[in-house]
């Protein structure tokens, strides 16, 4: 009998790694789509530049003519002012001209294509697309499609990554808390369906804080989530013990339609924040949220409003981190 | 190379007579970072102008972005008084191009309506781009292609003759 | 016609044979294998110097796309790709629009094979009324119209219930029931496997337990019943140790699995790459070591193509929006054979899983070469290279994974009932 008849060759190797999607050869951001794979030098230029910017906000000139004669789409496939508003100051404050286009998803569903909705917008000149998707992967796509010298930004696709957001979270930490190394940072809450958790967690590794941690029930916690890098707790009080940073995260109505919880009584009574759950923290504990946070349901009024939170703060350093992610990327000319 | 102390006393000088020219009792000084601020400050001290003194960093009105990107490093720029009326004494190391100086004006005029800005400069080469002049000049220099001239500081504060490989 | 083909490796894995021999074809059958009969006079002469001879390749699973979508495919345009990659007889599911779940779907499909190139297209029949899941079709004249099997395709059965009766029902006839295990609820929305990548990706996931669950089901009502059942395109570890183990129990249970599960896995998603977008899901290299191992030691007797072409259009988007589906015809071959290259399997038994294997699953004649067996073969030339390409796809969906990926050997000519279906041009012949 003869045997295997072939002299071995070597096998091809799959499909293409991440990231060379967003960055250009010499390692500068040519769109930003996920905090995945940034190096930690990047991401702290990027909070670098976000500094000059923050120290702007405060002068009495807002403006600064960096992207005069841009133009920059926000292209929100799902509803939602506060995260377009941000852009769009951001991108007013940079002297760019601002498109703002909300596509209802029945719209879409009429007949026009993700593909043809940018085409016909890339025809118009544009130079940048802000993006926000219900589905995972919408950002990766419109970047692989785009016109050479248009940029996308991500701004939140399914539960994929939210990486401005992530960002301007680790501005706020590095601003009240310094050297990551030290910090214990605590995400409590919809880690399942979160890509603000998913892009939290991908920034906290890469600058190296001390320790991650998630907080959930089980049927709010994705399949091997240890594998990002973080610690899982199923009890707020063990999750909160000496933490440095605690994130909460929103709860969504349908989480309960779908059997993940019971109800919104019970989430509160056993992850909701409260003034006497936080005191396991360290007494300094920063306290942040996303927004729109759910009062009664994951966080307490009084912690929301208190001493540590500084909630407020994220959205005030959120336009700066915006200003500074889109004059990098727009910075950018060669491929 | 000369003397910067010498060059100094020649600027205050000249500011001096300019102001007293034009009757200009209190400009408002305001210096162009890094090497600008330095110059703004010791002729400040020589003519004993009290008001607080403005600092500008122009990189975010420079016209170089899309070719360079995002400059590293943006200190903010101070500005102490309301500008609108105000006669401005603006300061910089090297006059050269003129482009940094049309960036600092830019800047200025975003931040009020100077009554009047009126240009002081350590030292003035060849090389203008734009159509801009100072009023006060330290010193005139030749240089051959590819050099360059920068004032190093803040102590001691010196120029140095650069010469560039590529030549710009 | 009379052709004899001489100096061909004649490879059949269904007897064991393999040597050099000649082979002698009257009309669409084989007449001798081995020795010439006396007056044999050919009217056309081969010489296969240098290349093998295998019987031809059974699919168990293509979509054609025709009726109802042709604006993907039709039965024309696949079944040229399935010559070109050796494919000489392959079995349709029901799914089309209308679904078969009635003889005159059968025999439209029948009509529209014939006037196409050649290749042998067997139908499915439909378990249930429009695959709605809830009322049987009629199974008995389906199986007069001439399906080999009956399947609900990927769609649900409205209840454990429904299975066990039609299942009951089509052991009547001894016809065979292919079932997908996948369980509808436990896979819900999910268009990746349920991990590590999923979790990066934010993308729904189908857990193992989808096929294990839906598996044991199954199994279970096997041995109830007695049916005779096969299961469609394993993609689990467990999945295969189950059925191997059911099997080993004397169970009339069989299993195929889709060639890319062999080679692929989860990783090759993780840049969100749509082309990697299939039902069951690419899974983890533990799946894929598991899925191999059961093809080597033949508890998995079948490697099907899973062939689902598609216009570019459904790739086109973000990727739960993409439709899942590989097309696959053109690559069942190639990768079959580089199993034998990665030394999993030897060349008879990697042959007997896309012949002999799926022959005997369906209770076929076919698959073999024998005195009295079609003439359903096709002529492999082992030195040659088979480049994955566009220019040189020949089916109407382009969207495969595989696209730059290069092969040892290519098929020179695949013949159907005595006649060359397919011959590689000349121009890309090296």
């Amino acid at each position: 009998m003869i045997t295997a008849a072939f002299p071995a060759r070597p096998l091809p190797q799959p499909g293409p790694l991440p990231n060379d999607l967003q960055l250009t050869s010499t390692g500068q951001l040519r769109h930003l789509l996920t905090v995945e794979g940034l190096s930690r030098e990047l991401v702290t230029e990027i909070l670098d530049n976000a500094e000059s910017f923050a120290n702007m906000n405060e002068k009495a000139v807002k403006k600064v003519p960096l992207l005069r004669g841009k133009t920059i789409v926000n292209l929100f496939f799902e509803a939602s002012t506060r995260t377009r508003t941000t852009f769009e100051l951001a991108a007013k404050r940079l002297s760019a001209d601002v498109l703002n286009i909300n596509v209802s998803t029945s719209s879409a569903t009429k007949g026009e294509s993700l593909l043809d909705t940018l085409r016909n917008l890339e025809a118009m000149n544009v130079d940048m697309f802000v993006v926000r998707h219900q589905q995972s992967g919408a950002a990766h796509f419109m970047a692989r499609h785009v016109e050479p010298g248009i940029s996308v930004l991500n701004a939140g696709d399914g539960r994929h990554a939210h990486p401005t957001q992530a960002l301007l979270d680790m501005f706020t930490i590095r601003r009240f808390k310094g050297d990551f190394t030290r910090l214990k940072v605590a995400i409590v809450g919809d880690i399942l369906h979160s890509r603000v958790a998913r892009s939290q967690i991908h920034a906290l590794n890469i600058l190296q804080a001390g320790e991650v941690r998630v907080v959930a029930p089980h049927s709010l916690l994705p399949a091997h989530v240890e594998d990002l890098g973080v610690h899982v707790f199923h009890s707020l009080e063990q999750g909160l013990r000496d933490a440095d940073v605690v994130i909460m995260l929103r709860l969504q109505r349908e989480r309960m339609e779908h059997a993940h919880l019971p109800s919104e009584h019970e989430y509160f009574q056993l992850f909701g924040l409260t003034q006497r759950r936080l005191l396991v923290a360290k007494p300094d504990c920063l306290v942040m949220h996303p927004g729109p946070a759910n009062r009664g349901v994951e966080i307490d009024s009084a912690v929301a409003d208190g001493a540590q939170s500084v909630i407020l703060q994220q959205v005030t350093f959120g336009i700066a981190v915006r200003m500074a992610v889109m004059s990098m990327v727009m910075g950018v000319r060669s491929a | 190379m000369p003397e910067i102390a010498s060059l100094l006393d020649s600027m205050a000088e000249q500011t001096r007579r300019h102001f007293e020219q034009r009757g200009i009792e209190q400009p408002i000084v305001v210096g162009i970072h890094s090497g600008g601020v330095w110059i703004a400050e010791a002729l400040r001290e020589r003519l004993g102008y009290a008001r607080p003194m403005g600092k500008l960093d122009i990189s975010f009105y420079r016209d170089d972005f899309s070719r360079i990107g995002m400059h590293p490093q943006v200190r903010p720029s101070e500005l102490p008084e309301e500008l609108d009326n105000e006669h401005i004494l603006l300061v910089d190391d090297v006059l050269f191009t003129g482009r940094t100086i049309r960036a600092a004006l830019n800047e200025l005029f975003d931040y009020g309506r100077p009554a009047s800005v009126t240009l002081a400069v350590l030292v003035e080469r060849d090389g203008r781009e734009l159509p801009v002049e100072a009023a006060i000049v330290g010193a005139h220099m030749e240089l051959g292609t590819g050099e360059q001239i920068k004032l190093r500081g803040p102590e001691p504060l010196r120029l140095e003759r650069v010469q560039l490989e590529d030549g710009r | 016609m009379s052709v004899l083909i001489e100096n061909a490796r004649v490879i059949d894995p269904a007897s064991g044979f393999d040597g050099v021999t000649p082979v002698c074809i009257q009309g669409s059958e084989i007449l001798a294998l081995g020795e010439i009969p006396e007056g044999f006079e050919p009217r056309r002469r081969v010489d296969a110097r240098g290349r093998w001879l295998f019987p031809g390749l059974i699919d168990l699973s293509a979509h054609l796309r025709e009726p109802g979508e042709e604006h993907k495919a039709t039965i024309a345009s696949e079944t040229i790709a399935a010559a070109r990659g050796g494919v000489t007889t392959l079995v349709m599911p029901p799914n089309t629009d209308p679904p078969v779940d009635s003889p005159a779907e059968v025999e439209l499909i029948s009509r529209r094979a014939e006037q196409a190139c050649g290749v042998r297209v067997l139908a499915t029949g439909a378990l249930t009324r429009g695959l709605k899941g809830e009322q049987l079709a009629e199974l008995a004249a389906l199986q007069r119209a001439g399906v080999v099997a009956v399947s609900n395709a990927q769609h649900p059965l409205a209840s454990p219930l429904v299975l066990r009766r039609a299942m009951e029902y089509a052991a009547t006839f001894d016809l065979m029931v292919a079932l997908s295990a996948q369980d509808a609820a436990l896979a819900g929305s999910g268009c990746v496997h349920e991990g590590a990548v999923s979790t990066r990706l934010g993308l729904p996931g189908i857990p193992e337990a989808a096929e294990t669950a839906a598996l044991g089901m199954i199994l279970a009502l096997v041995e109830q019943t007695g049916a005779r059942v096969h299961v469609n395109r394993l993609s689990t570890r467990r999945g295969a140790e189950m059925v191997a183990k059911a099997r080993a129990d004397g169970l009339p249970v069989s299993a195929d699995v889709a060639a890319h599960q062999l080679f692929l896995t989860e990783v090759d998603a993780a840049d969100f790459n749509p082309f990697c977008h299939v039902i069951p899901p690419l899974r983890t290299q533990r799946d894929r070591e598991g899925l191999r191992e059961a093809v080597a030691r033949g508890e998995i007797s079948a490697i099907c193509s899973d062939h689902q072409p598609h216009e570019s259009d459904s790739k086109l988007g973000p990727f739960a929006e993409t439709r899942p589906g590989i097309s696959a015809l053109e690559t069942l071959l190639p990768l079959t054979l580089r199993l034998v290259e990665d030394g999993l399997l030897a060349l008879p038994d990697a042959l007997a899983r896309v012949t002999s294997g799926p022959a005997a699953i369906l209770g076929l004649t076919g698959g073999r070469l024998a005195p009295g067996a079609a003439a359903d073969f096709v002529l492999f030339d082992p030195d040659g290279r088979t480049e994955i390409s566009r220019e040189t796809w020949l089916s109407a969906g382009a969207n495969t994974p595989f696209m730059g990926w290069s092969f040892s050997g290519h098929v020179t000519e695949t013949w159907v009932a005595g006649r060359p279906a397919w011959t590689m041009p000349i121009e890309v012949a090296v």
